[in-house]
This record gives structure tokens, C-alpha cells and sequence, in this order.
């Protein structure tokens, strides 16, 4: 096992878990404001290994491990974020951010909106299925949160994405809950700039350009909308995949942009399909891209239900790369 | 509880003369507060502190101007002791720009950093988490400043209320948690709140020193505040303290409380805060009968021009609803 802090070195290849281990590393070492909570993410460094040999070299108060009590210590800390500090939370699991809901939308959304208070706080939240994890170790929570204005919400898919949106995260003055994939953590690898760098919040990115189907999509799902535009290219259907980066502010004008494009546009999530996030995304298409249209806004999500434990189940209840594809040659027809 | 002349005498007489008179200004102030909503001239609800008002007033006045509150609903006294204008305040009430909140939120739910005043979220105990957070900063950067955090009997049965506790304990931080026991959690009473005859016994679970206090004995909440407070800034750690008192009116204005015994509210009334406080003023030779009109007719001149500033003060126009939902940088605190 190693202890070291994952530092970046040129050239060198990191995951998706070190890419966000990294960018804890250099905002904290460049902002003295920047400090961590959460369970187990002292000594024995997270359930996940993000924070491994970060006590020892930041010391025990800036790399805090607290009691097993999500509200206590997302309210403690927004306190210290109202004092000028930058406090970055830790969930263990993103599930349990349901403990911590009371905190996240009364407090931390509110807060500037009603007094003035800003809440300069980033709660990272490991989400998503595909490890495993039965019903409480592999929701996508992210819905909850969409519906609470004064909260900014990010899903970074790549390595890159992971390191440059969790320092925006930091470095902005609001609440920001960071979804982080689970199951990308060690399957993705890139070699990232050595130089500092942020992916600004608000920004979506085309992660492959299409002119004839827009695939609008975030976090882990990105990498199945990518296999199957390579599927559908083949058949000489080109699929646009966009990667929203950000759930909240929603980059409307590329999502508008993408579909006037195209003119055909499917979403997808890994998220429960009802009052998911594609559910707002396609009535804003509805609103504002009903004349480009040319066939109907397609969803693809994972049924309403909770995510279960068995294999056969859990790979039922996840989006794949054939629903994609079926949905895709289904909108080419029109 | 009977002070000793000995211990009465540490606290100085321009000290308690002040406190005085801010025991008349929210009295008086929430008085008019009062005839106001009769007149229908106030929206909303209107809580007050009537009968409990040395609590606030005694915590605050304790307390460094560099120090924090994290305030419930009953404690305006700390509001206008922090410098809160009654025109502020009936501002507030009224909706108006001229309030803390410029009508983003009403009556009670008044913040403002540069005052030290972290604002009142209604679920209750929600600041205390948020108080630790506060203390926890301080620790973080070495500075010797407090926080006072308090909320209600009901409050105390929260998750919010333990985990705050407990958190604090564990990392000995400089917090100081008031329970203002006035008995009655909106209708429903102690009996059916707790099991426990003290509020003060949950203070002992967390192995914090926990003490109670007659919370209509001005000079006793201050010289138990000043002990608490103390030993925080020394880096002794937490202290709990529940003050014995009682709602003299309903939860809010609309409620007649007819569920509250009249001979309860009857004996109550003999230990109002006021004229025991004028007792103490006289046996210790600070202060005449001569004296408390003056401060009686000084305050209700205060009110008054609060009352023609609030007036005075502009409505919101709709479209500033839009305003303020995201924090920039420069709000940050420094």
C-alpha cells in the first residue's frame, strides 16, 4: 500500500481517482483556506483511497475525520465556509447524502439568498452503479439536489474533467456538490497538464462531434454513448455526444446548440427515468428547439426503481450501450 | 438560583445597566411588534421572546465584538445587542428593503456576518451543526473567538441537536450551546418532548459539562454565559447550558396557547424578567426607580422612530425575486 500524496508528474498517466486526488492535493497546498472532512479519510486515507497520506502531510485538523453524522458535519461545514474557510466534504458513499439533505437545501442553498451569506463548500459525492454496490452504495442522488436552487451540481466522465472541475469547485463561492463515478475511478486513465488548470462550471463539452443524432448524457453514461456512436457510424450515423460536465447552471445554449444541429436528440442517465434530469432537459427542447425537431425527444434511465445487488438485476437496471444504439437507429428512420 | 452578592458584584455596573435597557427594547419592541400584526399591518407570523428576553440579551452581552451568534427564534435580544435597529427589525417584519433580509425572508430570520449573526434557519437545531463549523474555523486558524448557538426544548430532540453536541465535544470546540427550556414546543409540552426532567442530562451523554440557570434571572444567565464563554476561549471546550423559563405567549401571535395552564402562565408572571432585573439594579444601588423610566421612555422613542423608519422604508420590487441565488467571489468571507 502506499501512503504518498498521488502528485503529477509530466507524462505520466493518472485515473479518474487519482485525477481527483491531485486536484484536493494542489488546492489545498495552494489555498491554506482548503481543508477536508469526512469519515475515515485520516489515517486510513477514505473508503476510496482519495485522501491517502493527505494527513500526514496537511496534519490532523485540515484532513478531519469526523463521527459517523452527515448533517453534523456538512452543517459544521458550512459554519466554517461562512468564516472564510473552503472546506471540501467527503461522502463516503453518495447514498448518504440523504443524511446530510436537511443541511444541503435549507441551509447551504438558502443561505445566500436569504441573508447574504455566501457558502464556499464542496461536498464530493461518490455515485453510481455498475460496482456492486446493491441499494445504498450505488444511487445517483444528483435529482434531489436539481430541484434546490442556490446549489451548483457537477458530474465530471474523464480524468481531465475530474481534476479541472473539482478545483472550480473549490475555487467557487457557492455550495457545489461533486458527483464523482465509482465506477470510472480506476478504469479510466489520461495524462493530464502538468500546469494548473479548472474546467469551468457551467460549461458542457462535445466529447464526439455528430451531425446527425445528439446524445446529451453525464458522468459514467458518457462512455456508453461514445461506444455506441461508434456502433452507429459504422452504419453511417453520426451521433453527437454531449457531455453536460455540469447539472447545475445547465449550459442550455450547446445543449440548444447540439439539437439545432442535429435536429434529433437522445438523453441519457443513469439516474431513476422519472423527474430525472432528462426530464427537464426534454421539456426545455420542447420550449425552445420545437421547430428543429425531426422525431421525438427519446430518454434512456434507468427504471424507477431502486438500484438492486444481484448482477443479472443491477445489469437490467443500467442504461447499456444497446438501448442506445436501438434508440438511435429508431430516430435515424424519422 | 440565589447569586451571591459577591458574584453579582463581578459584573460591572454600566454592564448591567445596559443590559437593562435592552431588556426594555425587546420587550418594548416586540410589544409593537405585536399591536402591529393586530393591526394587520404585519404579514406573517410574529414570534416573540416576551418573557424570556434576559436569556438573549444576557448571552450577547457576554460576548466579544469579534465573536459569533447562531441564534433561534426567541432571541432578539442578542439581535439588537449585536446592533440590529428596531427599524431593521419592524423593516423586516414589514417586508420591506429597509430590513436585514430586504425581504428575502421575514421576521425572525435575521443574519448578517458583518454583525456577527449567522441567520435562523427554521428547522430547528439546524445551527448548531453550523455553530460547530463556525467554532471549528477559529480552531482551524488558532484565533480566540466564540460562538453562542441556541434553540428550544423541541429542538433539543433533533438529530441536528446531537450531532452538533457530540462533534463539538469530540474536537473540544470553542462553542457554547444555549437551550432556552420555555416548556412548550408550539403546543406540545416537555412531558411528551423528553424523558428526562433536565434538558441538561443530554448535555451529559456527550461527557460536555453541562449546567441550568434560571433564564429569568438576567444576572445569573450573564455570570453562567461568562463561565462558558470563558472556559471556550481558554480551549476547554463546549459547555451546555439549559435555562429554565417559560413562553408567556403563543408559538406565534396567531396561537392563543389556550393549551398552556393559566396558573402556570400566573406563576410564571411573578418571575418575569423586568422587574426582577430592577429589583437586583436597586439592591445593588446601580440603579433607581427614577432610572427605569427614563430607560422606559427612551426606549419607546426608539421604537417609535423604528416604527417611522420601517414605514418609510421601500417594498422589493417583484423582479429582485431573481436576485441573489448564487454567491460571487467578492462575498466570500476574508
Amino acid at each position: 500500500m502506499t501512503t504518498a500524496v498521488h502528485e503529477t508528474k509530466a507524462g505520466q498517466e493518472v485515473t479518474y481517482l487519482e485525477a481527483i486526488s491531485q486536484a484536493l492535493d494542489e488546492e489545498m497546498t495552494r489555498d491554506e483556506r482548503v481543508f477536508l472532512m469526512g469519515e475515515d479519510i485520516g489515517p486510513y486515507g477514505g473508503a476510496f483511497r482519495i485522501t491517502e497520506g493527505f494527513q500526514k502531510k496537511y496534519g490532523e485538523w485540515r484532513v478531519l475525520d469526523t463521527p459517523l453524522a452527515e448533517s453534523g458535519f456538512v452543517g459544521a461545514a458550512i459554519g466554517a465556509a461562512m468564516m472564510g474557510m473552503r472546506p471540501v466534504v467527503e461522502m463516503q458513499f453518495a447514498d448518504f447524502i440523504s443524511c446530510a439533505f436537511d443541511q444541503i437545501t435549507e441551509v447551504a442553498a438558502k443561505n445566500h439568498y436569504r441573508w447574504g451569506a455566501a457558502v464556499p463548500l464542496v461536498i464530493r459525492a461518490p455515485f453510481g452503479g455498475g460496482v456492486h454496490g446493491g441499494p445504498f452504495h450505488s444511487e445517483c442522488p444528483e435529482g434531489w439536489f436539481f430541484h434546490s436552487p442556490g446549489l451548483k451540481l457537477v458530474a465530471p466522465s474523464t480524468p481531465y474533467d475530474a481534476k479541472g472541475l473539482l478545483k472550480a469547485a473549490i475555487r467557487d463561492p457557492n455550495p457545489v456538490i461533486y458527483f464523482e463515478h465509482k465506477f470510472l475511478y480506476r478504469r479510466l486513465k489520461a495524462v493530464l497538464p502538468v500546469e494548473d488548470y479548472i474546467v469551468p462550471i457551467g460549461k458542457a463539452d462535445v466529447k464526439r462531434p455528430g451531425t446527425d443524432i445528439s446524445v446529451i448524457t453525464y458522468g459514467a453514461m458518457v462512455h456508453l454513448a461514445l461506444e455506441a456512436a461508434a456502433v452507429m457510424a459504422k452504419e453511417g450515423i453520426e451521433m453527437e455526444v454531449l457531455d453536460l460536465r455540469t447539472l447545475i447552471p445547465l449550459d442550455r445554449e450547446m445543449i440548444f446548440e447540439s439539437v439545432r444541429k442535429t435536429s434529433k436528440a437522445i438523453i441519457l442517465h443513469e439516474d431513476n427515468k422519472t423527474g430525472g434530469i432528462g426530464a427537464e432537459i426534454s421539456a426545455l427542447l420542447a420550449e425552445d428547439c420545437f421547430d428543429s425537431l425531426d422525431g421525438p425527444v427519446i430518454r434512456i434511465a434507468a427504471p424507477d426503481t431502486p438500484v438492486p445487488f444481484s448482477t443479472p438485476l443491477e445489469e437490467f437496471f443500467l442504461p447499456k450501450t444497446s438501448d442506445i444504439v436501438a434508440a438511435a437507429r429508431k430516430l435515424a428512420a424519422y | 438560583m440565589n447569586l451571591d452578592i459577591a458574584a453579582l458584584k463581578t459584573i460591572k455596573r454600566p454592564d448591567l445597566l445596559q443590559m437593562y435597557y435592552y431588556l426594555r427594547l425587546t420587550r418594548t419592541l416586540e410589544d409593537r411588534i405585536t399591536a402591529l400584526y393586530r393591526q394587520g399591518r404585519i404579514v406573517g407570523g410574529v414570534y416573540t421572546s416576551n418573557g424570556m428576553e434576559a436569556i438573549s440579551v444576557a448571552y450577547a452581552s457576554v460576548l466579544e465584538r469579534d465573536d459569533i451568534i447562531a441564534p433561534f427564534h426567541r432571541d432578539m435580544g442578542a439581535f439588537l445587542v449585536r446592533g440590529i435597529t428596531p427599524g431593521e427589525v419592524i423593516a423586516q417584519y414589514l417586508g420591506k428593503r429597509g430590513g436585514p433580509t430586504k425581504g428575502k425572508d421575514g421576521n425572525v430570520h435575521i443574519g448578517d456576518l458583518k454583525r456577527g449573526i449567522i441567520g435562523f434557519v427554521s428547522h430547528l437545531a439546524d445551527n448548531l451543526p453550523v455553530a460547530t463549523g463556525v467554532a471549528l474555523a477559529f480552531r482551524l486558524r488558532g484565533e480566540s473567538r466564540v460562538v453562542v448557538t441556541n434553540t428550544g426544548d423541541g429542538g433539543t430532540s433533533r438529530g441536528d441537536f446531537h450531532e452538533a453536541m457530540n462533534f463539538a465535544a469530540v474536537r473540544k470546540l470553542p462553542v457554547v450551546f444555549f437551550c432556552n427550556n420555555n416548556q412548550y414546543a408550539y403546543s406540545t409540552p416537555l412531558s411528551l418532548q423528553m424523558a428526562v426532567r433536565d434538558v441538561v442530562d443530554r448535555a451529559r451523554a456527550y461527557g460536555m459539562p453541562g449546567e441550568i440557570v434560571d433564564g429569568n434571572d438576567l444576572a445569573a444567565v450573564y455570570l453562567s454565559a461568562q463561565g462558558a464563554v470563558h472556559r471556550a476561549r481558554a480551549g476547554e471546550g463546549p459547555t451546555f447550558i439549559e435555562c429554565k423559563t417559560m413562553r408567556m405567549h403563543g408559538h406565534s401571535e396567531h396561537d392563543s396557547a389556550k393549551y398552556v395552564p393559566r396558573k402556570l402562565l400566573e406563576e410564571w408572571k411573578q418571575k418575569d424578567p423586568i422587574p426582577k432585573a430592577e429589583r437586583l439594579l436597586q439592591e445593588l444601588g446601580y440603579a433607581d426607580e427614577a432610572h427605569f423610566r427614563e430607560v422606559e421612555d427612551r426606549v419607546k422613542k426608539e421604537v417609535e422612530a423604528g416604527v417611522e423608519f420601517a414605514e418609510k422604508s421601500p417594498l422589493p420590487e417583484g423582479p429582485e425575486t431573481l436576485e441573489g441565488v448564487f454567491a460571487t467571489e467578492d462575498e466570500v468571507t476574508r
